[in-house]
């Protein structure tokens, strides 16, 4: 095995490096694409031989099936900087704070979005899950039920999830390493899906934890750091930093030939909502999106399993709320650092008002302006580390419902061999690596800008329902698992296709069917009614077992007795 | 950790009043979490929604707004009320199982 790890890791640093030598080559043409960027590559290479070292330590500790689903056990304070690494993404990292650039306090709405959820994974299911779960979140969800309808619909609902979320996190990866590294779009994509075909293939979760431990270190680091030289600019003053920000902004707009009242007005409005909310609807559909979605992500639920009991599971949850929060006021910082510092230097905006590189490019230009190129590249490595780890998170849950819940649990009715449902979930890494490159490159030009949200949408009207109604309600039965979760996953679906974020954006009508831009607040109940109803209308001889688990399920779920030690060896 | 599947223990503690009581009080406290985090987050996104001028206000004659103090205040308040039930849980909760467990197993 160990020489396999080095061999991958050799190839996918000739991958990058060939990568990087032809870029050198092709950059004269290019325009979008920014000068390569050495120190950015070379930090980013110090990164991925770090992870490469941990990949290829866990391989040799990774042997059996629970190795590969579970990594062996970690701590709540890790798996909870584990859980931040795979859920704070560079689209959020760089998307908030060039947000908060152009239009100021809306990018923190979005952010405190994407921190409620974590409140509501810790007091609904966290324990119960631990309690019941070994390796994957259909385990808890299917406990009392026939496995094969409940595991089939986690396991489709799981892929669908971890696909859209994938598209956008690759897609992302490709245009950010276009703009920071100034290496073309496919070789981005291809480094990305090598490297963490890699990291699961051979470290399984062992070294998935670990790289995104890493990375959540190095991004709070980081982000710490950027805000420390923000800060230190303003004289260490809130109110001197919006203060500036709002001068700034009413120069700008003085300066796009506003008259003085207008251009005061311009500057002020950056210090509440603006446009980002339209309609209520739209706005509390989306919130409960992000919120109840948090519940239903496959790759999050699945680290609940690398703590050894519940109460560690809790802690988990704690600390990752901390990060991811922390996290969160730091990009808000930065966007108004942005504001301050940035936006009358000719090297970062140009002679329009507009970011140079690109949308998304606030932070970037603001790590120069704070730490000049060394800064920037130790920013841009961080940025590229944060995708790696997410997409490590998303393969390995993508892997394991394949090989635990379909080829373990419903083909071989849990008596396969464990070493074949080892091979299978490599096979399947490897298979998903691959697919990830091919969605990647398909990918490339389309508008994947809704995709994470209707992941989170359909988590949110497919998982996070079935969770729950299988843990706290007793009439729930497998029909109406199986049937209400994939309802409201299609409806989910169908709304959010007939929306404008598709309907109108993608396909060019001219007005979308359902008017709001995200499907849960209606696709969450309807989840929650068929469940009820169909499970009500059950009279199978099947429903009876199902009612009848209830009383067991449930004390195993409060208690935590007879668990399996899902971390434990 | 008790691995060993024991149905007659496992009735045992299910009949027992205080295991009762101990499932009914998490469930209550973890459901008053839920509703509080639920309406303070859509009360905050409905005054986003329905009074962006209230948001809007400057607070005592400076520059920082209504929006940024609720806006922060949401940060550190999600956090806070996770720390509460984990604190609650992992002490009070687990305290009053571990006894039950370990009485009813003797």
């Amino acid at each position: 095995m160990r020489p396999l790890v080095w061999a991958a890791g050799l190839l996918a640093f000739v991958g990058w490096s060939s990568g990087a030598l032809g870029a050198d080559l092709a950059v004269t043409g290019a325009i979008a694409r920014q000068p390569t960027n050495w120190t950015a590559i070379a930090m980013f290479a110090g990164f991925v031989a770090i992870t490469l070292w941990i990949t290829g330590a866990a391989a040799r500790q990774t042997r059996t099936v629970s190795d590969f689903y579970t990594g062996g056990g970690i701590s709540g304070f890790q798996n909870g900087l584990a859980m931040a690494g795979d859920y704070c993404s560079a689209a959020s990292f760089l998307g908030i704070t060039s947000q908060i650039f152009n239009d100021g306090y809306d990018g923190l709405i979005y952010a405190i979005g994407f921190l409620v959820g974590w409140p509501i994974v810790l007091f609904l299911v966290a324990e119960k899950l631990r309690n019941l779960g070994r390796y994957t979140f259909a385990d808890v969800a299917s406990y009392r039920f026939l496995q094969g309808p409940v595991r089939s619909f986690s396991a489709g609902s799981t892929l669908l999830v971890v696909s859209f979320y994938l598209i956008a996190q690759m897609v992302g990866a490709g245009q950010l390493i276009q703009l920071l590294f100034g290496l073309p779009y496919l070789y981005a994509i291809v480094v990305v899906g090598g490297l963490m075909m890699v990291y699961v293939l051979f470290g399984g979760m062992r070294a998935t934890s670990w790289v995104q431990i890493i990375k959540a270190v190095m991004l709070l680091c980081g982000a710490t750091f950027l805000v420390l030289g923000v800060m230190a600019h303003v004289g260490f003053s809130f109110e001197a930093l919006f203060a500036r920000a709002v001068e700034v902004k009413t120069r700008v707009a003085l300066e796009s030939g506003l008259t003085p009242a207008e251009a005061a007005a311009k500057g002020r409005a950056i210090m509440g909502p603006g446009g980002f909310i339209k309609d209520p609807i739209s706005a509390l559909s989306f919130g409960f999106a992000l919120m109840l979605g948090t519940a239903g992500l496959p790759h999050i639920l699945m680290r609940f399993f690398t703590v050894p009991d519940a109460r560690e599971a809790r802690k988990s949850i704690l600390w990752a709320t901390v990060w991811i929060g922390y996290f969160y006021a730091l990009t808000f910082i930065l966007g108004f650092g942005a504001i301050v510092m940035i936006s009358f230097n000719p090297d970062y905006v140009d002679a329009g008002g507009l970011l140079r590189g690109g949308n998304n490019m606030a932070v970037m230009h603001l790590a120069h302006a704070v730490g000049g190129n060394l800064f920037l590249g130790f920013i841009s490595a961080v940025a590229f580390a944060t995708i790696l780890a997410v997409v490590a998170g998303l393969t390995l849950s993508a892997a394991s419902a394949i090989s635990h819940d379909i080829y373990a649990s419903v083909i071989h009715k849990g008596v396969a061999d464990p070493k074949k449902e080892l091979r299978v979930s490599r096979i399947t890494t490897v298979l998903l690596g691959i697919a990830s490159i091919v969605l990647g490159v398909v990918f490339e030009k389309q508008n994947v800008a809704f995709m994470v949200s209707l992941a989170f949408a359909l988590a949110a009207s497919g998982n996070f329902p079935v969770l729950v109604m299988s843990l706290l309600w007793k009439g729930c039965t497998t029909k109406g698992a199986a049937w209400g979760g994939s309802i409201g996953l299609l409806s989910a679906f169908g709304l959010t296709v007939v929306s404008p974020v598709i309907w109108v954006a993608v396909f060019h009508f001219d007005r979308a069917i359902f008017p709001y831009s995200s499907p849960a607040l209606f696709s969450v109940p309807i989840a929650f009614l068929a469940i009820w109803a169909i499970s009500l209308l059950d009279r199978s001889p099947r429903a009876a077992i199902d009612r009848e688990g209830y009383p067991a399920q449930r004390l195993r779920s409060e208690t935590g007795i007879d668990v399996h030690g899902a971390s434990l060896h | 950790m008790s691995s060993v599947h024991d149905s007659a223990l496992e009735a045992r503690i299910a009949a027992d009043p205080r295991y009762v009581a101990l499932v009914r009080d998490r469930q209550r406290f973890s459901w008053i979490l839920t509703a509080i985090t639920v309406i303070t987050y859509s009360s905050f996104i409905s005054l986003i929604a329905f009074d962006k001028p209230f948001m809007a206000r400057p607070i005592g004659g400076g520059t920082i707004s209504m929006a940024v103090v609720l806006g922060v205040a949401m940060l550190i308040g999600t956090v806070a009320i996770s720390a509460v039930y984990v604190w609650r849980a992992n002490g009070e909760y687990d305290a009053r199982l571990a006894a039950l467990l370990s009485e009813l197993a003797a």
